[in-house]
């Protein structure tokens, strides 16, 4: 018994010395709490340059951006989070609903196009990211690949499409159709995709790049960073695939805009404030766009994303950030359509 | 169940005599049972606010009475089905040739066959999947889930079978009953309530399981739950999905409370423990050591491959001070969880074997339901009442996240401390109590000691699910800090798989300790050394 006595008594020892080490973290005047829904990498490097920058140390919680902007409301005016960073707009729309984030200091705004960032100028545009076809290069002839995202619903993709409903990047090319063709039509168009996609309904991106590059399945529709992420991550001679995007101006050709906010409830707006201006500096901008993010850096004058076309050669959608809205239109159609 | 078997339930006459339900007991249970039910008291204050709302109970209804809900439950339904059958046969006959039988390195095999649990099933199915891309669905989420979960079998089963009279199988084998009637009506039978609880367990994990099948892409309940939550921006549909959910979970419990009959199992004959005789596996020898060998390769030696290929590919670089240090945080949440548990299940575990009743069985059962809610409610739960009724005590501290994993696993604490304490010979408490002393001098000095392996196999299960544990500790985890899960997850979700790796690695290292120390703690008890056949 004495050896399991020990064990006890290490243990409890554990259990009051570990929760007590984490207690450091947070809360003092030269500190942000930051929720992170961006790419873990990408965040990590642009904190350690704000750190250096500035001396201010940066508490960073990774999450998913809906689950971070849904513990923000939970939290409401208690949450220890300083600044969210998100990978889509409608998350941080739906925080302006709730009331949660402080007006953006009109210096950093003014460092990205109007368009890019919250219309009642709460959140900030930092990088941003396009919706594009993704196919197989085996199965698909490139002549082949369609120019409207509603083609992908025609009966010819029936069980070649990948799909990931639950991706968020998935919403905003949902609202994008119904604003463009009406509710009915968008419903017919997700009816479609549902039975192209049959077994090929996955949870994100990443599975539906993978599978179309393995030939599990022929085609797909991602954003396209997905696509030079999975690429970079592996030698180019075994990459089966190749991305295409669709005809300028098609519903489903939607640039994606990662954005910042100060919460309001923060203690340490200045510091939050000056996090925000750092995001959009050419520092800032210059490790998004030089690194493996594989985003378009935003800020007006900013260099284009490594290897990628410079952004004012895309021709997306011009459905604004307001019109892409929070997303709840998009998800109640997707559960319509039982794809939710 | 022979009669050999079975003390039955004591006679009409005996419950008069027994002593009043212990008022302390009976409260300390009343208590944990409160806190086990904030995870479901918070899915209908939910569901029941959103169904108050103008549209809110077309909307709901809407939700949970469609298309979409009747294929997630059929998808449900089958795979644990499935699984948990395999998990009863792989689980009791590795827990029977590891304790029964003369079966070669045995304390080898004891350990590797408790491996798997430390192994987060997500990682086994990211293993399986990385090497055979083409696995997954419902076949792929059979092997995997069964390769990932028949520890839980096997665990109490093997103490089961440790701790259970031989007397009973040799009466079996002397009265003429052959070796495979024995071993079906005897071995199993004595073993029964450790399979059924084992069984209940998978069956609830299993409701629960996310990661595993968002890797394999097979959608279940608890997968759409996620997506909702993630996705909907919409708490009242995740949580009447849930409630759909908890409602299959209860329907469990009480199967496997119909299944258990009556009657206790018990020794007889003689009161100091005697090792059981091991069978002489003999020219069997060879196929149940290779069955034992395939076993451990599929469960282990896939996934281990794996992660060995990312370490190679990742080199040096991958080993950074954060993973260090969610190793740290890990063990220390999780050491914390193991004891709390355990603390709290042991209360109710009296209660229920020592002063059985209906209320304290409904009592008793109505923990496992937390089981089967996800993870992620469980954390929305404790952050509802924590800012509603607390002004955010707690929150996103070390402490609730301990909290959190001791309501989630209290179940697997239970099934352990009861299992013993219903082998624990009544009659020696009650020499303790006609000797006078004390009711708590009893407990510690005659009930503890006689479950000690039933406290050690609870603290060690919470333990080794704490360690790997994802969607709660993503929500919970203190602001700042990583823990093994989370630093693995968000590695792999951006398929940045050699930085996932020692994540992984340095997980199954911690979970081994107690798995070893158990296995050595076990093989200690006095008297355990074979008798010759």
């Amino acid at each position: 018994m004495s050896r399991t006595k020990g064990l006890v008594v290490a243990a409890l020892a554990v259990l009051v010395a570990g929760p007590l080490a984490g207690c450091g973290a947070g809360g003092s005047a030269d500190s942000l709490t930051l929720y992170n829904g961006q790419h873990p990498q990408t965040t990590a490097a642009l904190v350690a340059a704000f750190e250096r920058d500035t001396g201010i140390s940066v508490v960073v919680r990774n999450n998913d951006e809906e689950t971070l902007a849904n513990q923000l409301v939970a939290e409401g005016s208690r949450s220890p989070a300083d600044v969210i960073y998100t990978e889509n707009s409608p998350p941080l729309e739906a925080l302006v609903d709730e009331g949660l984030l402080a007006k953006v200091d009109p210096k950093t705004l003014a460092r990205v196009p109007a368009r890019y960032s919250s219309p009642v100028g709460r959140w900030v545009g930092v990088s941003g990211r396009i919706s594009v076809v993704v196919y197989n290069t085996s199965l698909v002839h490139p002549s082949e690949v369609p120019t409207s995202v509603l083609d992908l619903a025609r009966p010819r993709w029936r069980g070649r499409l990948a799909l990931a409903p639950g991706e968020t990047d998935f919403q905003p090319i949902v609202t994008s159709v119904e604003h463009a063709d009406g509710k009915q039509a968008t419903l017919r168009w997700l009816d479609g995709l549902k039975a192209n996609a049959g077994g090929h309904i996955v949870p994100n991106n990443e599975t539906v790049t993978s599978m179309v590059d393995s030939g599990q399945a022929a085609i797909g529709i991602i954003d396209q960073y997905y696509w030079y992420r999975a690429r970079a991550d592996q030698a180019s001679s075994t990459s089966h695939s190749a991305i295409a995007t669709l005809a300028p101006g098609d519903p489903g050709y939607v640039l994606d805009v990662s954005g910042a906010g100060v919460v309001r409830s923060s203690r340490h707006q200045a510091a939050a404030q000056s996090f925000l201006a750092f995001l959009t500096s050419p520092t800032a901008q210059h490790i998004i766009g030089s690194t493996a993010s594989f985003e378009y850096p935003l800020a007006t004058g900013a260099p284009p994303a490594r290897g990628q076309p410079p952004i004012d050669r895309l021709h997306p959608d011009p459905i604004s950030v307001a019109e892409l809205g929070d997303g709840s239109g998009a998800v109640a159609l997707l559960q319509e359509a039982q794809l939710l | 169940m022979t009669a050999t078997a079975t003390v039955a339930a004591p006679a009409p006459g005996a419950t008069r005599r027994r002593p009043a339900r212990p008022r302390l007991l009976f409260l300390l249970s009343a208590v944990v049972a409160v806190v086990l039910a904030l995870p479901l008291a918070f899915l209908i204050i939910e569901a029941v606010q959103y169904a108050n709302q103008s549209h809110g109970l077309e909307t709901l209804r809407g939700l949970v009475l469609r298309n979409l809900t009747a294929e997630l439950l059929w998808n449900t339904l089958v795979l644990t089905v499935a699984v948990t059958l395999g998990c009863a046969v792989i689980g009791t006959l590795a827990a029977w040739v590891v304790e029964r039988t003369d079966l070669p390195a045995r304390r080898v095999w004891a350990v590797l066959f408790v491996l798997p649990v430390a192994v987060p099933d997500f990682a086994v199915a990211f293993g399986w999947h990385s090497v055979f891309p083409a696995i997954g669905g419902f076949s792929g989420s059979v092997l995997i889930m069964t390769l990932a979960v028949y520890p839980l079998v096997y665990l109490p089963v093997a103490a089961s079978l440790r701790n259970a009279d031989p007397a009973q199988e040799e009466v079996a084998r002397s009265l003429g009953t052959g070796p495979v009637a024995t071993f079906w009506r005897v071995t199993v039978g004595e073993a029964r309530l450790a399979i059924l609880g084992g069984c209940l367990l998978v069956a609830l994990v299993l409701l629960a399981e996310y990661g595993a099948f968002e890797i394999l892409g097979y959608r279940t309940f608890t997968t759409e739950i996620f997506t909702e939550f993630n996705v909907g921006y919409n708490t009242p549909a995740t949580c009447a999905l849930s409630l759909v959910l908890v409602s299959l979970a209860l329907v469990v419990v009480v199967g496997e409370r119909f299944a258990q009959g009556r009657g206790r199992v018990s020794r007889v004959g003689p009161m100091a423990a005697r090792p059981a005789t091991r069978h002489r596996l003999g020219p069997a020898t060879a196929p149940v050591l290779a069955g034992c060998a395939l076993l451990v390769g599929l469960a282990l030696g896939v996934p281990a491959a794996a992660v060995v290929h990312w370490l190679v590919l990742g080199g040096a670089a991958v080993w950074s001070w954060a993973v260090a240090s969610a190793a740290f945080h890990t063990a220390a949440y999780s050491a914390g969880a193991g004891l709390l548990a355990t603390a709290m299940a042991l209360p109710v575990a009296l209660l229920s074997v020592r002063h059985p009743g209906r209320a304290q069985m409904v009592l008793e059962r109505s923990t496992y339901l937390v089981l089967a809610t996800p993870g992620v409610v469980i954390a929305l739960a404790l952050t509802y009442f924590s800012e509603r009724d607390l002004a955010s005590f707690g929150y996103l501290t070390a402490w609730m996240l301990i909290f959190a994993y001791a309501v989630m696993f209290f179940p697997l604490a239970l099934v352990a401390v009861r299992t013993s304490l219903a082998q624990a010979p009544v009659a020696l408490e009650e020499v303790g109590r006609s000797l006078g002393r004390s009711r708590l001098e009893v407990l510690g000095r005659v009930t503890l000691p006689l479950v000690g392996p039933g406290l050690a196999a609870a603290f060690s299960l919470v333990f080794l699910e704490a360690v790997t544990e994802l969607t709660a500790t993503l929500v919970l985890v203190p602001n700042g800090s990583q823990t093994l899960t989370t630093g693995f997850w968000m590695a792999q979700t951006n398929a940045q798989y050699p930085e996932a790796a020692p994540y992984v690695a340095v997980m199954v290292a911690i979970a081994a300790v107690p798995s070893y120390v158990l296995g050595r703690w076990f093989d200690r008890l006095p008297q355990r050394e074979p008798v010759a056949a």
